[in-house]
This record gives structure tokens, sequence and C-alpha cells, in this order.
């Protein structure tokens, strides 16, 4: 369990998270984001392709990231959800709140 | 993360369980670090020998985290001295999860709704509504500090 940070070409952050998205390490993924904030990256991608799960500890992590990313003038972009992942978005309306992509090259394309 | 603390899943018969083949304990304490791994126990054991979906798997695994989390933080209070006990019944065509605490429960009616516009902005609020939606059935004590879960296993 945890997140790779990496960059790429165009200079979008990109976070994986590896394993679980739970209220074990969900303060670990909004500290990271704040880093990369506080760095001057205003274009971040989260990229679930090697998730396993996430609770709603998870869910409301991302919400809370995704207000951050916005009140500093930033984008998000989740992608790589499976089915079962996805599925969590739509019970809850939370695909409603987020740009969500297929794939990480997909989400990139869209900054 | 791996816990400093030991976990024991106790697998047995269970005669006090109609129609059951077995029942799987766990017993934990309360520290939210303690939840992957209970999760993964507890799943690992609850799906032995069943041709399970990653459909199934992926429900029971993030219902137990929600349950586990909900003891843990709002039962518990994270207090060390008060545990958390899982109980499974595995039965052919279904398996019935309780998760119990020390707290003093809660009244799942007056939990609101988390998906009204007003509250899609909300950091927090869909644990047991996700509950709710990914297993078949749910049921709390009349203390409200124990939920039982009910997933189909097709």
């Amino acid at each position: 369990m945890g997140f790779t940070q990496t960059k790429d070409q165009s200079g979008v952050a990109v976070l994986q998270v590896e394993g679980q998205l739970i209220v074990g390490n969900r303060q670990e993924l909004k500290d990271l984001v704040q880093a990369a904030l506080d760095r001057g990256e205003r274009r971040i991608l989260i990229d679930f392709s090697r998730t396993g799960y996430i609770d709603s500890s998870g869910l409301g992590a991302l919400v809370s990231i995704s207000k951050r990313i916005r009140e500093a003038g930033g984008e998000l972009r989740l992608a790589g959800l499976n089915e079962d992942l996805r599925s969590l978005f739509e019970l809850t309306k939370l695909d409603t709140l987020f740009a969500i992509a297929d794939t990480p090259q997909q989400a990139l394309g869209t900054f | 993360m791996t816990s400093p603390l030991r976990l024991c899943v106790r697998r047995s018969p269970a005669p006090d369980a109609e129609g059951a083949a077995t029942l799987v304990t766990l017993r934990l304490p309360s520290d939210v670090s303690c939840i992957e791994e209970a999760v993964e126990l507890v799943t690992r054991h609850c799906l032995a020998g069943h041709a399970a979906t990653r459909t199934i798997r992926f429900r029971l695994q993030v219902v137990l985290s929600e349950a586990l989390a909900n003891a843990i933080l709002r039962g518990n209070r994270e207090s060390l001295d008060k545990w958390v006990d899982i109980r499974a019944e595995l039965h052919d065509e279904m398996i019935r999860v309780r998760v119990t605490d020390q707290g003093s429960g809660f009244d799942p009616d007056s939990v609101p709704e988390p998906i009204r516009p007003e509250q899609l902005d909300e950091a927090g609020g869909r644990g047991l509504f996700l509950i709710r939606k990914l297993v078949d059935a749910v049921q709390f004590n009349d203390q409200g500090n124990s939920i039982c879960m009910i997933l189909r296993r097709h």
C-alpha cells in the first residue's frame, strides 16, 4: 500500500495509488497533493490503475483534495478506475463531481 | 502498512450458527492501522474454498473496511482499551458478517443520505450508505453498536 509520484512530459503531476485508499493512508495522499500544490503544481492526475479498493474515507479525501486544488486554481483528473471502483463513484454520485477518464493517457490529453 | 499488533483468526465449525459450515472470528484493537490487515485476513478466510468473483471480493473488502472504520472511529473513539469483534458465518450461498464495537451505539436511521446535491461536496458521511448499497441485507442490534451484513456469494 502506498503512492508513487511522477511527472508527465507535459508537466502534469501524476500520483498512483498502489493498493488501498482507506482511512489508514488517506492523509498521506492529502499531504502529497498539498506538497505538489506548494511546489507550484497545478495540474494533478490521480491514477487508480493499481488500486484494490477505496473506502468512504478515501472518497472523502478525494473530495477534500478536489476542493484544495480548485481553490488553488488547479485542475484534477482521476483515471484508471476499474468497474468496481467506478461503481463507488456512481453510487455516491461523485462521478458528477470529478473529471474521470478511462486511462491515464486519456486523462493527460484533457488538461 | 504492517501492524505491530498480532491478529488471530479462529476457523472452526459453527455449531451455534444454523446451517453454517464455518465460523471465523477476529478481535482487533481500536487502531485504524489494523484495518487493512484485518480486512485481508477475514476476506481470505471468507472466500477460501469458493469461486469468488472479483466483485464479491471487492464488496466484502469495502464493507469490512467501512464497518471497522465506523466501529473504531465512531464506536470506540479510538480508545485502545476497547476492542472490535468480527464474527463471520460462512454458508455455501452467503456470508453473514457481524462487526461489534464497545461504544454506546448510534441510531442508523439518523444518518442523512449523502447523495443530495448539497451533501456531495462534504468529505464524510458515505460509509453506511455504501454498506447498504454493496451488501444484500444490513441489520443493527437495538443498541446500535453491532452491524450485521449479509452478502450473497453469487
